[in-house]
């Protein structure tokens, strides 16, 4: 009895001991990330797909907000960060080491409106989309958003303006757009990602923007695009840099990146809110993985580099699915560039392709 | 006692003494682990208290582009959506307490104190999108329609229904407080002796004369215990009020006009607080949160106490 017991017990122990061995293959290489909510459902599409063809690498996300990815990838508590707006020249100077931008995906921020009685499309301009968040238009029935909207009669409703409540790389995108087209904003309010709304009401989250602008007639708000088209609330077409007016789609969007390609810096850092191009969407914006230039550990360095050749590659297809526009391919040369400069313990990972 | 028998005082036995060192310990450990948070609080919020002082109490404005920071309308939205909800729940709760546990059915009891406990039990996320879908539009179309056309010349009645506001953060706070007001309440109108109430009826009064006079007297400083608990609840509830109080930093005497609480802005925007000074001031405003937590419950102790001192009241009946 006792005999069988103490077997019964050491069998335990040597399995235990061998069972993981044999299931790892001895050579899991296992990445810690962590940043952005936005390209969050991309990055755990990405991580399983990436998992069933490269079994021995394990990748986590964490979906802790921008700001918590570049603190994070400043203090190097993941293997890599990731964030909506890039990191500023002062975050990077706080890093230890130099830190590589990779532009992942493109968002789009689309504003979304509640207009019992109005089927038509909204058409909005960067006058009265800065109008209505400064609290300067305060009814539909405004004759500035009437001249633009000529063909359906808007209707006599305040006007609800509701906005993020929680810091969000969302409103960071939406308040540079704003800040770009109108002095009148740039001066009063500024850019940032939570910022003195001078009107409206705050939500948590792109939910809790959609709730509240789905459950109040005569609401409006921005999301990320996804949100809308989830949830089917309507968005407003807008007026561009160009003078189009443009409804967000992934071409639209990702035509605003291909417009940023002649003036790209090196680095990648950039913003393309208003940007140029007769179909650019005006609100769109990368978002970015940051890694450090040289890994210190050489098998983790090597399996980041080609997870994120991976990603900007065969990844991109993944993108148009879950509402994101994929990078334009004539930014491609830049990207690739950027992925080769890559070290694994100091010695390049990707030289070679 | 101290020869006879076989046991000897607690202070010489081993394993009383270890028991009470043990639970001493335990005891000064909460002491310890409350004047560790003000420390540490107090430390990383140097650099905000060094650069706004004390105007940083009654400034106004929030700004986290320029740097610009004042926590009067968190303070402001934490105090009075948290009154506003006593105000509301706390009558309604009594009524509870007294019906469970003198007035109702014996059959009735039971089943009914239980689905009061329950409403204590839901998470607060959910009161949260209940607040969004359901009281909020109600508010906007009903309620906030109605007062203001009857009470609108109040100053606290005025300005565009909008549903989302103070008035609802107040509601959604009335209700997830409601229920341990009641229970608490509820246990210590029980525990009022059963033949203070006899001898009440024998004298002739009325059942109502009986629990105004003898009954809630009797109860008093153990309600206003209930009363607290409920209070410190509304103080630290976080999520729910975030989603139905309209986060907007501002005062406004009108409770139609949406506001802020000193939780809620921590949670909106400490993630993505990225400088140091706005770390910082928020921080402060979890130390100012601390405080005020400790302020309501001193001076609702020093209420309790006096409550329990007052002769109760055979004689006002």
């Amino acid at each position: 009895m006792r005999c069988s017991t103490m077997s019964v017990f050491i069998l335990i122990l040597v399995a235990s001991a061998i069972g993981p061995a044999c299931r790892r293959g001895g050579d899991v290489v296992s990445l810690t990330g962590a940043g952005a909510t936005f390209p969050y459902p991309l990055y755990s599409k990405w991580i399983a797909e990436y998992g069933k063809a490269h079994p021995n690498v394990q990748i986590n996300y964490q979906s802790i907000g921008s700001g918590g990815g570049v603190k994070q990838i400043i203090k190097r508590t993941v293997d890599f960060g990731a964030s909506d707006p890039p990191m500023s020249d002062e975050d990077l100077a706080k890093a230890a080491g130099p830190i590589i931008h990779i532009p992942t995906t493109i968002g789009a921020v689309v504003v979304v409106y509640n207009l019992p009685g109005f089927a038509g499309e909204l058409r909005l301009d960067q006058e009265t989309m800065t109008g209505i968040f400064l609290g300067e238009i305060r009814n539909w029935n405004d004759p500035r958003l009437a001249a633009l909207n000529p063909a359906a009669a808007l209707p006599d409703r305040p006007l609800a303006v509701v906005h993020r409540s929680d810091g969000s790389g969302t409103t960071a995108v939406f308040t540079e757009y704003l800040s770009n087209v109108s002095p009148a904003w740039k001066e009063r309010v500024g850019a940032g990602k939570s910022v003195q709304w001078p009107t409206g009401l705050g939500a948590k989250g792109n939910e809790g923007v959609t709730g509240q602008v789905r459950s109040s007639p005569g609401a409006v708000g921005y999301v990320e695009r996804a949100y809308a088209e989830q949830t089917g609330l309507p968005y407003a077409t807008l007026r561009n840099r160009a003078g189009h007016f443009v409804r967000p789609t992934v071409r639209s969007v990702t035509a605003a990146a291909a417009a940023a390609v002649a003036a790209m810096p090196d680095d990648l850092r950039v913003s393309i809110v208003d940007a140029e191009g007769a179909d650019a969407y005006p609100i769109s914006s990368f978002t970015y993985i940051l890694v450090p230039e040289d890994v210190p550990d050489a098998r983790k360095g090597e399996a980041l580099a080609r997870f994120l050749w991976w990603a900007v590659h065969e990844g991109q297809g993944f993108a148009a699915d879950l509402y994101y526009a994929p990078l334009p391919a004539e930014m491609m040369p830049q990207i690739e560039a950027r992925l080769r400069m890559i070290k694994a313990a100091g010695r390049v990972v990707l030289g070679g392709r | 006692m101290t020869t006879a028998g076989p046991w000897r005082p607690a202070g010489q036995n081993l394993p009383d003494r270890f028991f009470r060192r043990l639970t001493a310990f335990f005891g000064l450990a909460i002491v310890l682990v409350l004047a560790g948070i003000a420390l540490q609080m107090t430390r990383m919020s140097a650099l905000g208290i060094e650069r706004f002082g004390l105007g940083f109490l009654v400034d106004t404005d929030w700004n986290p582009v320029a740097e610009r920071f004042g926590a009067l309308p968190f303070l402001y939205g934490t105090v009075v959506s948290s009154l506003l909800a006593l105000v509301i729940a706390v009558p309604v709760a009594l009524g509870v307490a007294i019906f469970l546990s003198d007035l109702a059915p014996r059959r009735v009891r039971a089943p009914l104190g239980f689905v009061v406990e329950l409403l204590a039990a839901v998470p607060s996320v959910i009161y949260g999108l209940w607040g969004i879908f359901v009281l909020a539009p109600w508010l906007r179309d009903t309620v906030q329609p109605a007062l203001a056309s009857t009470l609108g010349f109040l100053p606290l009645f005025q300005g565009p229904p909008l549903g989302f506001g103070m008035l609802a953060g107040g509601l959604i706070l009335a209700i997830m407080i409601l229920p341990t007001i009641a229970s608490v309440s509820r246990e210590v109108l029980r525990a009022v002796p059963g033949t203070l109430r006899e001898s009440a009826l024998a004298l002739g009064v009325t059942r109502w004369e009986m629990l105004r006079g003898v009954v809630l007297p009797c109860a008093r400083s153990g309600i206003v215990g209930a009363v607290i608990l409920g209070l410190g609840r509304a103080l630290g509830e976080t999520m729910a009020v975030t989603m139905v109080i309209g986060n907007r930093p501002e005062i406004d005497a009108s409770l139609f006009a949406p506001g802020y609480t000193m939780a809620s802005v921590l949670a909106n925007e400490f993630a993505e607080a990225t400088t140091d000074v706005y770390v910082s001031v928020l921080v402060e405003i979890a130390l100012l949160l601390f405080v005020v937590t400790l302020l309501l419950n001193a001076v609702a102790r020093l209420l309790v106490w006096r409550v329990g001192r007052l002769p109760g009241g055979a004689g006002r009946l």
